[in-house]
C-alpha cells in the first residue's frame, strides 16, 4: 500500500485534491463523543497505508463536556501536528455547534460532514446565549461554491447500532465513503482500535457501515 | 516494528528499551500517560507517588543504588520537585537518572504557562527537547547514556503538542536491565557544606564539558541537526517549533537543537556565520534568544513572536515569509457567533451537590487543583481563589489570621482526596498547630479525577490496580489533632449545607469529608434501574433542577426537564433538589 491508494472518489460535489499527498482531517466534537478514539483509528489507517501520520489530541478537559478537537494529518512526510485555518481536507463535526466553531479550518474545496446532533453548552442551558438555528444552512450559504457540506443524523445511526457512543464510528463510516481506502482496511482498523474491548467490535463495525451507507 | 504512539507513550517505551528499573511520578497533564504506559512493562517498578518531590526523591535513591530511574511531572510539578532536583545535580548519579518535565504552552489544562527550561539552567542540568514521538524515545535513551557518561541527572523537556501527538515510532529490542553495584561514597552522595563545595566545582566543570562536547559532536551527543539551504534566513529552534518552522519555511536554513541546555556555542556561531538573518523561534520565554545574544551573536526572536501560548506554522509564515496563509473555504464574517462550551462537572458527578450547598451558603471558598476547580464557574461560582496544589487550606488559614479568626465563620477550603495527600496535609498540620478556626472540605471521589483516573494512596489500589494499603483520611486527620471530623454524601446537598454551617462556627479546625466515588469509575457508576424519571404531573417547571447543570438533565419545550437516560448516572442529586417530587427513581420509562 502506498500514498497513491488514498484519494477521493468523485462522489462528492466538490472533489478534494490530494495531489499534495497530504490529507488533513479535523475531528471536532464535545468531550465524551469519542473524537480521541476516532483520531486513533485514522492513525492506524494511515500506518496501514504506509504514510507518515500525526494525530494531535486535547486531553484533560475531554471527559468534562468541553469543546474538543483532534487533528489527523497524513502524507509522505508530516511536520506540524496542528491543522490550521483553511487547511482541512475534511472536517468531521460530531455536533452542530462545533461545526460552526471549527468551520474556518476547512480548505477551499474541502468537505465537511456534520452530525445534526445538538448538545447545548452551559451558556445556552443557563439562558445566557442562544444556540444558533439552521447552522448547516448558514454554512452552505456562506460557502455555496467553495465547500462540500453534508449533514447526517449520526446519533440515530449510532443508536440503531446499539449505543450513542458509536457516533464516532458512524462519522468515520461517512468519511470512508469519500476515500478509496479498502473496506477491509477500515474494518481491520476498527478491530485494532477496539482490540482491548472485543465485545464492542460488532456494534462499532455496524455503526461504521451505517455511516458509510448514509453517504450512498 | 513500527507503531503509532503518543509522545508520552514513546517516552515510556524508551524507558523500557533503556533498561529503566524504577519510575515514580505524580500525575499531571500533559505528563500523565508516560507513567501510566510504563505500567504495561512488568520488569519496571512503577508507582504513583504522593507528590512530585516524593517521586523525584524515589528516583534519586534508585539511581544512587545503581538502577536507571525516572520521575515524570508537569511543569508546575517541577516547582514541587525543585528541592531534590537542584541538589541531585551536585550528587550526580550511579544508575542513569532522568527527570521529565512537560510544559503546557497555551494552558490547555494548567494554572500557569511557566517555561521549564529555566530549571535546567538554574539547576545546572543538561536538558533535551524532542520534537515528535520517535525523538521522545530516542532522546530519552540518549539521556540515560549522557546521564551515566557525565555523572549527571538529565532533564527531558516535553510539551503538550509533543506529549499528546501520536506519530510513528520504530520499536527496538529492550536493553538488559542492569543494576550497578553501589559503593558508599559520602563525598558524592552526602551533601553537607564540606562535600557540596567540592561537588559544585564538579558541576561547573561538567557543564563546560557538556557544552563543548555537544557542539563538537553535534548530531551525536547534542542530537542537533543543521540544514543549510538559503543563506537569506536562518532559524534556530527546537521541539514542536521545529515542526512548525519546517512546515512554514521549507526554504530556510535551520539549526534544530536537541540538547537545549547547555548550548552548543561554537555550533551556533558557525550556523550564524552562514546566514544573513538569524531568527530564534521558541515558545514561551526568550531563553535561547537571550543566551545567543549574550554570546554576542545578533539575532531576532521575541520582537517577532509572542511570549504567550502555542505557536503555529501560519504564525511563523506570517512573520517570516511573503507567502500568504491559505483562505478558509467557509468565510467566517457572515456566520452566527458560536457560544462557548466551557467544561462542566460531569453528569452524575456527586460533588456538584457540595458546590450547590456552598453556593446557597454564600461562603468564601479557597479552592485547589482538580475537577472541582470547575466549581468556580457559573452557575455555582463557588470559588474565590485557586493557586496551586494544596494551597486551599493554607489560604483559608491566611484568611483566618488576616481577620483574627472572623473570616473562618464564612470561609471554606475545598480540596480533593489526591490533592489533599499531595500537599494539603502539611497545611492541615500547620492550621491545627497555629490554632485556626478554618473549615476544610475534602472532596473524596476515591480517585485522581482531572488527570484521567489515577489511583492514589487513599484508593486501596496501586498503579497496576493491585490491592494496596489505603490511607484512612479520618484517622489521618484525627492523628494530627483535628477534633471535628464529619463525613457526608455530597449528593445529600441539604445535609452537606447543614453540616458545613455547623462546622463554620466551631472554634477549631474542622474537616468535612464529602465522600462518593467519581461517576466515571466502576465504583461510582449508578444502577440503571435507579435512573431518574420525570413525573410531569408533579413538576411545577420551577427550574431549580437546571441549577445543577447536569448534562443529562435539560429543559424541554414545556420548561419541564428531560432526562437523557443514557447519560444519567442515577446519582440522585436532582431528586434531592426537587421540592415537588417531580423527579423520582426510575423503574419505568417516561
Amino acid at each position: 500500500m502506498t500514498a497513491n491508494n488514498l484519494h477521493i472518489s468523485s462522489a462528492g460535489k466538490v472533489v478534494t485534491d490530494l495531489s499534495l499527498s497530504k490529507l488533513n482531517v479535523v475531528l471536532a466534537g464535545v468531550g465524551g463523543q469519542g473524537t480521541l478514539v476516532a483520531g486513533k483509528l485514522l492513525g492506524i489507517v494511515a500506518m496501514k497505508l504506509g504514510l507518515d501520520v500525526k494525530v494531535s489530541e486535547v486531553h484533560g478537559m475531554s471527559q468534562r463536556g468541553g469543546s474538543v478537537i483532534t487533528y489527523v494529518r497524513m502524507g509522505s512526510k508530516v511536520y506540524s501536528p496542528i491543522i490550521e485555518k483553511g487547511t482541512a481536507d475534511f472536517c468531521l463535526a460530531f455536533e452542530e455547534l462545533e461545526a460552526l466553531r471549527w468551520s474556518g479550518l476547512l480548505k477551499l474545496g474541502g468537505t465537511m460532514i456534520i452530525n445534526s446532533q445538538k448538545i447545548r453548552p452551559l451558556p445556552v442551558l443557563m439562558g445566557k446565549a442562544e444556540y444558533p438555528l439552521n447552522i448547516k444552512e448558514a454554512l452552505v450559504d456562506a460557502a455555496p461554491d467553495t465547500a462540500h457540506i453534508v449533514e447526517i443524523d449520526a446519533l440515530a445511526s449510532a443508536l440503531s447500532a446499539g449505543s450513542s457512543r458509536a457516533v464516532n464510528m458512524v462519522m468515520l463510516g461517512a468519511l470512508s465513503y469519500f476515500t478509496e481506502v479498502s473496506i477491509d482496511m477500515w474494518e481491520e482498523a476498527v478491530m485494532e482500535v477496539f482490540a482491548g474491548k472485543a465485545k464492542l467490535i460488532p456494534l462499532n463495525l455496524q455503526a461504521f457501515h451505517f455511516g458509510r451507507d448514509l453517504m450512498r | 516494528m513500527k507503531q503509532i504512539l503518543l509522545g508520552n507513550e514513546a517516552v515510556a517505551r524508551g524507558a523500557f528499551e533503556a533498561g529503566v528499573k524504577v519510575v515514580s511520578s505524580y500525575p499531571g497533564t500533559p505528563s500523565t500517560e508516560i507513567t501510566e504506559s510504563i505500567a504495561q512493562y512488568d520488569r519496571i517498578h512503577c508507582e504513583w507517588a504522593t507528590n512530585e518531590k516524593v517521586g523525584a526523591e524515589v528516583a534519586i535513591g534508585a539511581s544512587i543504588r545503581g538502577a536507571r530511574a525516572m520521575s515524570c511531572m508537569k511543569h508546575v510539578g517541577v516547582n514541587v520537585a525543585a528541592d531534590p532536583i537542584f541538589t541531585s545535580s551536585y550528587v550526580g548519579v550511579n544508575g542513569g537518572l532522568v527527570f521529565v518535565a512537560a510544559d503546557d504552552p497555551g494552558m490547555h489544562s494548567s494554572q500557569n504557562e511557566q517555561d521549564s527550561r529555566h530549571y535546567a539552567r538554574a539547576a545546572k542540568l543538561p536538558m533535551l527537547e524532542p520534537s515528535d514521538s520517535q525523538e521522545c524515545k530516542d532522546f530519552l535513551k540518549r539521556a540515560y547514556e549522557i546521564s551515566e557518561q557525565y555523572d549527571t541527572p538529565v532533564m527531558l523537556r516535553l510539551h503538550t503538542r509533543v506529549s499528546h501527538s501520536r506519530s510513528v515510532v520504530e520499536l527496538e529490542e529492550p536493553q538488559e536491565l542492569v543494576i550497578r553495584p553501589y559503593v558508599k561514597d559520602v563525598n558524592k552522595y552526602v551533601m553537607m557544606p564540606g562535600m557540596a563545595i567540592k561537588r559544585h566545582v564538579v558541576v561547573e566543570d561538567r557543564m563546560v564539558r557538556l557544552a563543548a562536547d555537544s557542539a563538537g559532536r553535534p548530531d551525536d551527543l547534542g542530537l542537533h541537526s543543521m540544514k543549510i539551504s538559503s543563506p537569506k534566513l536562518g532559524i534556530i529552534t527546537a521541539g514542536a517549533c521545529y515542526q512548525y518552522v519546517s512546515e512554514a519555511l521549507p526554504d530556510a536554513s535551520v539549526l534544530k537543537l536537541g540538547m537545549i541546555w547547555p548550548l552548543p556555542q561554537s555550533l551556533i556561531r558557525d550556523f550564524a556565520s552562514k546566514v544573513e538573518r538569524l531568527v530564534v523561534v521558541e515558545e514561551l520565554d526568550p531563553i535561547l534568544e537571550t543566551e545567543i545574544r549574550a554570546m554576542g551573536v545578533a539575532c531576532e526572536g521575541k520582537a517577532l513572536f509572542t511570549l504567550q501560548g502555542e505557536y503555529s506554522a501560519q504564525m511563523i509564515r506570517a512573520a517570516l515569509s511573503d507567502e500568504p496563509n491559505p483562505e478558509s473555504a467557509i468565510p467566517q464574517d457572515t456566520l452566527p457567533a458560536a457560544p462557548g462550551r466551557p467544561p462542566v462537572l460531569c453528569s452524575g458527578c456527586p460533588h456538584k451537590g457540595l458546590f450547590l450547598a456552598l453556593s446557597r451558603l454564600r461562603v468564601q471558598v479557597t479552592g485547589d487543583i482538580g475537577c472541582y476547580t470547575l466549581g468556580a464557574l457559573p452557575p455555582t461560582s463557588s470559588m474565590d481563589a485557586c493557586v496551586c496544589m494544596g494551597a486551599s487550606i493554607g489560604m483559608a488559614h491566611g484568611f483566618d489570621k488576616a481577620t483574627d479568626g472572623q473570616d473562618s465563620l464564612r470561609t471554606v477550603a475545598v480540596i480533593g482526596d489526591s490533592t489533599f495527600l499531595h500537599s494539603g496535609i502539611s497545611n492541615v498540620i500547620n492550621a491545627v498547630y497555629n490554632q485556626s478556626y478554618i473549615t476544610i472540605v475534602i472532596l473524596d471521589n476515591s480517585i485522581t479525577g482531572m488527570t484521567g483516573h489515577q489511583q492514589n494512596a487513599a484508593t486501596g489500589l496501586d498503579i497496576r490496580l493491585r490491592p494496596a494499603p489505603a490511607v484512612n483520611l479520618e484517622a489521618l486527620c484525627e492523628s494530627i489533632g483535628v477534633t471535628s471530623i464529619r463525613v457526608v454524601d455530597p449528593v445529600d446537598t441539604h445535609l452537606c449545607q447543614e453540616i458545613i454551617k455547623e462546622e463554620l462556627v466551631k472554634k477549631c479546625v474542622s474537616v468535612v469529608i464529602t465522600r462518593r466515588p467519581c461517576a466515571l469509575i466502576p465504583t461510582g457508576k449508578g444502577k440503571k434501574e435507579d435512573r431518574t424519571v420525570v413525573n410531569k404531573d408533579n413538576c411545577k417547571a420551577c427550574g431549580l433542577c437546571y441549577k445543577m447543570m447536569c448534562p443529562a438533565l435539560t429543559e424541554g419545550p414545556d420548561k419541564k426537564p428531560i432526562i437523557d437516560r443514557e447519560a444519567c448516572n442515577s446519582c440522585g442529586l436532582c431528586r434531592n433538589l426537587c421540592k415537588y417530587g417531580a423527579l423520582t427513581k426510575g423503574g419505568r420509562k417516561e
